[in-house]
């Protein structure tokens, strides 16, 4: 039976604008996948724990108030205590250009800036499983 | 069976508890070598079913029951079942927003489930689930779903104790405690009690858990209260006389113990978001595994489950074998022969079973 | 033959011949659509405006239902009050773009607190990490306000902050900077946001649950209405929504339906409608439809009038008037090609201003990928001040008034907005409605359609989705300096070291009593303000009598 990929997809930080990351969730559904939605206001804590208990394949996380270079790395850092390196980990946001390469070196395996389209981010995801 | 919180040691982590119930949900064979060692560490867990109509608060009333089983040492897990799109098979789960609170709690674990796209359905992985989480050591195991469907009732009836969650304003305000799903109701709740219409919504329950009794349907807990009338140990349950009382000596006919089958459950009321009534809540549910554990229903309940979970699986796998090759083209041979009169319809029929016989001699089984 | 007669026979004949031509010059699409995807006809004629009755639906300026505008002479008198939203880093920092803004010719401020801020969270708390001073200034205490308003006379700007769950406290700590500037309360000009029901449907800083958060808003306009009379108590707002991605015409209906149950609320706390309605404002936002946008503006006022007017039964006609700032569409900017977006400011600007916005923020080009420049905030600065010296727009009152097209767009929008809002009646109200996630599900859906609108390219988003071109990446862009949170920590270890501590303990038990009960917690807020007690420390005292909300999310 084919294997349904299971997406944590998470708003770190105090953030509040989810446009974005509902439009991803329901997109990610209708590709056939399970999502699993936390909502506003997770710390890297949060996120981490829930991505560990619901065994997901990746986490999709998305941060419009410029507080990435904090909160992305810091989200990193605990996936790995955990033994988490097998999940996919993405990012989208208002992003400058110049902060993707350090985004990208702590971890995170792509960064979506504002225009990418969902058909993108669902094919990415696809390709780029890490199990 | 003991219902005590159990030691730290020897047990699942978080992170083999979550691959397993993967390989679950994918119904992958390598689990099983893993749940029959487990097995042992089994059946010690009260495993909780929280059922009610999109609506009513579910999520956020388990968020405060987790708070509450916390306050008293127990270690919670949650299983959070939700619909998957009947289009894509995807889904959305979002029912651990509610209890996010608790994310960073090692005492506690949540984990979202779709109800779709399981191999041999939805209630057979949540039943192996529960035993993983189980044996992971957690105290308390919430199974919480819409309750619609048969396989939803199929899961909750899985449940030690099955709270039935109903809500005013909904318009059919007694659509959670319709007829099929409220003979496995243990306790009755209704929440966002604060709302006008609560005490319609109770008056409304307990006029058909009433109905129910008198007409003699087959529910779980009046077996229950027949069979704690029966024992002489048996706590009290929280009961409630409202049913065919009015006169001092209807009461006094309930007190008696040969006729407690008339008591019904008291219905409970909450306000989920504020937290009100929850601690009582809780209490109940604990009261009612009390009342299972010193009527021996509780054994009696888990050994009908585990025969209902047998008796399904043998089903499915006896299934499978006529998809088998084999069997497909015995199944066109004798249908033939059975046309050219070459030989008789009960001929055919002892031949193919010989063929499924032989092929389940020589069966291997992923589930 | 009268007239209706003969332009309905020639309509006909016209729309027979352009059947006979598409055969030869076929439609560029099948179905034309606004930007909120409602349907567009090729030609209006004055058979869609047949039944405007003209002094009933839109009747002069400066007169009921105020569908041509508010005031009787509108631009012609004074220009709307431009305003750019600002504010970032340290009360030092954002004090300085604002007087680099007054100086260049804006005539009110805008302030914009940082996450922390607008979630009643100290800088040094753990959920700030990473985010104090990023998208806008921090503020933990009166002396952080007293910083940020350092050398500007409050008695003559008008200020508006960006400001919701925490407004109360905002408002008590610009009330005490006038004081110690000798400026008293009855001089204060500006706005606070103070709309609580958008952000749980759209923005995201809620801290309470809708209840008390409503009894704080409705302590506000009793407080101000005494105190504070020139204050604009509530800034109630679509722009959130918009961004969340609803049609024009939920934007005007959900709006209106909060206002709604701001007005039940005061009444409810006893207030009577004419006191606080005239200081009841409105958000809105600008898209690229011209017309469907400016006939949004012109539909929200009327709809609003006839509610005050009808439902509520306002005697005071300050009471009708919906008085709205105009924000340009964030959502409509997008981080290919950026200068592009100096047009599409440019478009919203003069759908504003032909709706008739009382001020007005125009988006930098740059928004979509960082904070402004100061070189992109004057272009958009200089964009309004076009519109409002070299187009003519600004010369006369309402131009589009009569317009066929714009006529029926503004009754569709009516009409639309009409029955949400009477759904939502029947569903309890505003707050009811969200409590169910009924907004947040209509929201929702119009967002992802809309997206999809995009991807399948039915919807050009030039730059976007058609005319791509290879770009370098952007340069140049702000950046908040990481050392904000650092320095904002230190700010509040001083602060805890010398300010009053007991007399700060002692405001915030009077703060607490005061939350448990019924009174008006403005001034026990302004009290412990004035103590320097820190943002933070009164919003935990209202968290533990109050409670947190807890999102509703509806997919």
């Amino acid at each position: 039976m084919e294997q349904k990929i299971r997406v944590l997809v998470a708003k770190p930080g105090l953030d509040g604008h989810d446009r974005g990351a509902k439009v991803i969730a329901r997109a990610l559904r209708d590709a056939g996948m399970e999502v699993i939605y936390t909502g506003l206001r997770q710390t890297p804590e949060q996120i981490v724990s829930a991505a560990l208990q619901e065994d997901v394949d990746v986490v999709a996380m998305s941060i419009l108030s410029g507080a990435h270079n904090h909160l992305f790395p810091r989200v990193m850092e605990l996936m790995h205590e955990q033994k988490l390196d097998d999940v996919l980990v993405i990012g989208g946001g208002v992003i400058p250009d110049e902060d993707i390469a350090g985004l990208k070196a702590a971890g995170i395996a792509e960064i979506f800036t504002p225009g990418t389209t969902t058909a993108t981010t669902i094919e990415f995801i696809r390709n780029n499983l890490k199990r | 069976m003991p219902d005590s919180p159990s030691d730290q040691s020897d047990r699942l982590d978080t992170r083999q508890l979550a691959r397993l119930i993967s390989q679950i949900e994918r119904q992958d064979i390598a689990r099983l070598g893993l749940l029959s060692v487990l097995h042992q560490r089994t059946g010690r867990a009260h495993i909780i079913g929280i059922t009610g109509p999109p609506g009513s608060g579910k999520s956020t009333l388990t968020d405060k029951i987790i708070g509450q089983l916390r306050g008293r040492g127990r270690r919670v897990a949650v299983l959070a079942i939700d619909p998957s799109s009947p289009f894509t098979g995807g889904a959305i789960l979002g029912d651990r927003i509610r209890m996010m609170r608790h994310a960073t709690d090692e005492g506690v674990f949540i984990r979202s489930l779709a109800s779709r796209g399981h191999l041999g359905g939805l209630s057979r992985a949540v039943a192996e689930t529960i035993r993983a989480v189980d044996a992971a050591g957690f105290d308390d195991i919430i199974v919480e779903t819409v309750g619609v469907g048969q396989s939803e009732v199929d899961i909750v009836r899985c449940a030690d104790t099955v709270v039935l969650v109903a809500v005013p304003g909904l318009g059919d305000d007694i659509q959670a405690i319709k007829a099929g799903v409220m003979e496995i109701g243990d306790v009755f709740c209704v929440n966002k009690a604060d709302r006008d219409g609560a005490e319609r919504v109770v008056r409304e329950t307990k006029a058909m858990l009433e109905a129910a009794v008198l007409n003699g349907a087959a529910t779980r807990f009046s077996d229950l209260y027949r069979a704690a009338g029966q024992a002489e140990t048996a706590t009290a349950p929280a009961t409630d006389r409202a049913a065919v009382s009015g006169t001092h000596h209807v009461a006094k006919l309930l007190d008696d113990p040969h006729h407690a089958h008339l008591r019904i459950p008291a219905v409970l009321l909450t306000v989920a978001e504020q937290g009100e009534g929850v601690a009582a809540l809780v209490d109940e549910i604990k009261s009612h595994y009390g009342l299972l554990l010193a009527t021996g229903l509780l054994e009696q309940h888990r050994c009908d489950n585990t025969a209902w979970e047998l008796r399904n699986t043998v089903s499915d796998r006896l299934l499978a074998f006529l998809d088998a090759d084999i069997v497909e083209a015995a199944l066109a041979r004798l249908a033939g022969g059975v046309v050219r009169r070459e030989r008789d319809f009960y001929q055919a029929l002892d031949e193919l079973f010989g063929t499924v016989l032989a092929v389940s001699k020589s069966a291997h089984f992923n589930s | 033959m009268n007239d209706t007669a003969e332009i309905t026979k020639a309509n006909e004949a016209y729309q027979a011949g352009v059947q006979k031509s598409g055969a030869k010059f076929p439609e560029r699409k099948k179905q034309f659509t606004t930007g909120s995807n409602a349907p567009i006809k090729g030609l209006y004629t004055p058979l869609d405006t047949e039944n405007l009755k003209y002094m009933d639906k839109l009747g002069f300026p400066g007169e009921y239902p105020y569908t041509r505008g508010v005031q009787n002479t509108m631009f012609r008198s004074r220009l709307w009050t431009m305003r750019q939203y600002a504010g970032f880093s340290t009360a030092e920092e954002s004090n300085k773009r604002y007087k680099f803004l007054l100086e260049q010719g804006t005539t009110g401020l805008s302030v914009a607190f940082d996450l922390p801020t607008q979630i009643g969270y100290d800088s040094d708390h753990a959920l700030s990490q990473g985010e104090v001073g990023k998208v806008g200034v921090a503020i933990d205490s009166l002396a952080d306000m007293e910083i940020l308003f350092g050398g500007i006379p409050l008695d003559k700007v008008s200020t508006s902050m960006t400001i919701n769950a925490p407004a109360a406290v905002l408002l008590a700590m610009y009330i005490a900077v006038a004081e110690k500037q000798g400026v008293t309360p009855d001089k204060l000009n500006g706005t606070i946001q103070n709309d609580i029901l958008k952000e749980y449907v759209a923005r995201g800083t809620y801290i309470f649950p809708p209840e008390p958060s409503m009894r704080l808003i409705t302590d506000i306009f009793a407080y101000c209405s005494q105190d504070v009379p020139n204050w604009n108590t509530i800034s109630i707002s679509g722009y959130h929504i918009r961004e969340a991605g609803s049609t024009a015409s939920q934007e005007v209906a959900f709006t209106i339906a909060d206002g709604i149950a701001y007005v039940d609320a005061a009444i409810q706390a006893g207030l009577s409608v004419d006191d606080f309605a005239p200081r009841l404002s409105f958000f809105f936002n600008s898209h690229n439809d011209l017309f469907e946008e400016v006939a949004k503006f012109r539909a929200a006022r009327r709809v609003w009038a006839s509610i005050m007017k009808n439902r509520f039964k306002a005697a005071n006609p300050k009471s009708w008037m919906l008085r709205f700032h105009t924000q340009t569409g964030g959502s409509t900017l997008t981080a290919q090609q950026p200068e592009n977006n100096i047009v599409r400011v440019a478009i919203q600007t003069l759908a504003a201003v032909l709706g008739g916005t009382q001020s007005l923020h125009t988006n930098s080009k740059d928004e979509a990928l960082a904070l402004p420049t100061e070189a992109s905030v004057r272009i958009a600065l200089r964009t309004q001040q076009i519109v409002a010296y070299e187009s003519g727009a600004a010369e006369t009152i309402d131009p589009l008034a009569g317009s066929y097209y714009v006529e029926s767009l503004t009754d569709r929008i009516e009409k639309e907005a009409l029955e949400y809002i009477a759904r939502i009646d029947t569903m309890g109200g505003a707050v009811k409605a969200i409590e169910r996630g009924y907004v947040q599900q209509e929201i929702q859906d119009a967002s992802y359609a809309y997206q999809m609108d995009i991807e399948a390219g039915d919807r050009v988003v030039v730059g976007m989705n058609k005319f791509q071109i290879k770009e370098a990446p952007p340069t140049g862009l702000l950046k908040v300096d990481p050392v904000v949170g650092a320095q904002q920590t230190q700010k509040l270890r001083d602060l805890r070291a010398q300010r009053d501590n007991p007399a700060v303990t002692a405001a915030l038990a009077v703060l607490k009593q005061a939350a448990i009960g019924h009174d008006n917690l403005m001034p026990c807020i302004l009290d412990a303000v004035r103590k320097y007690a820190t943002l933070g420390e009164i919003c935990d005292v209202l968290r533990g009598v109050f409670g947190e909300y807890q999102q509703k999310v509806i997919l």
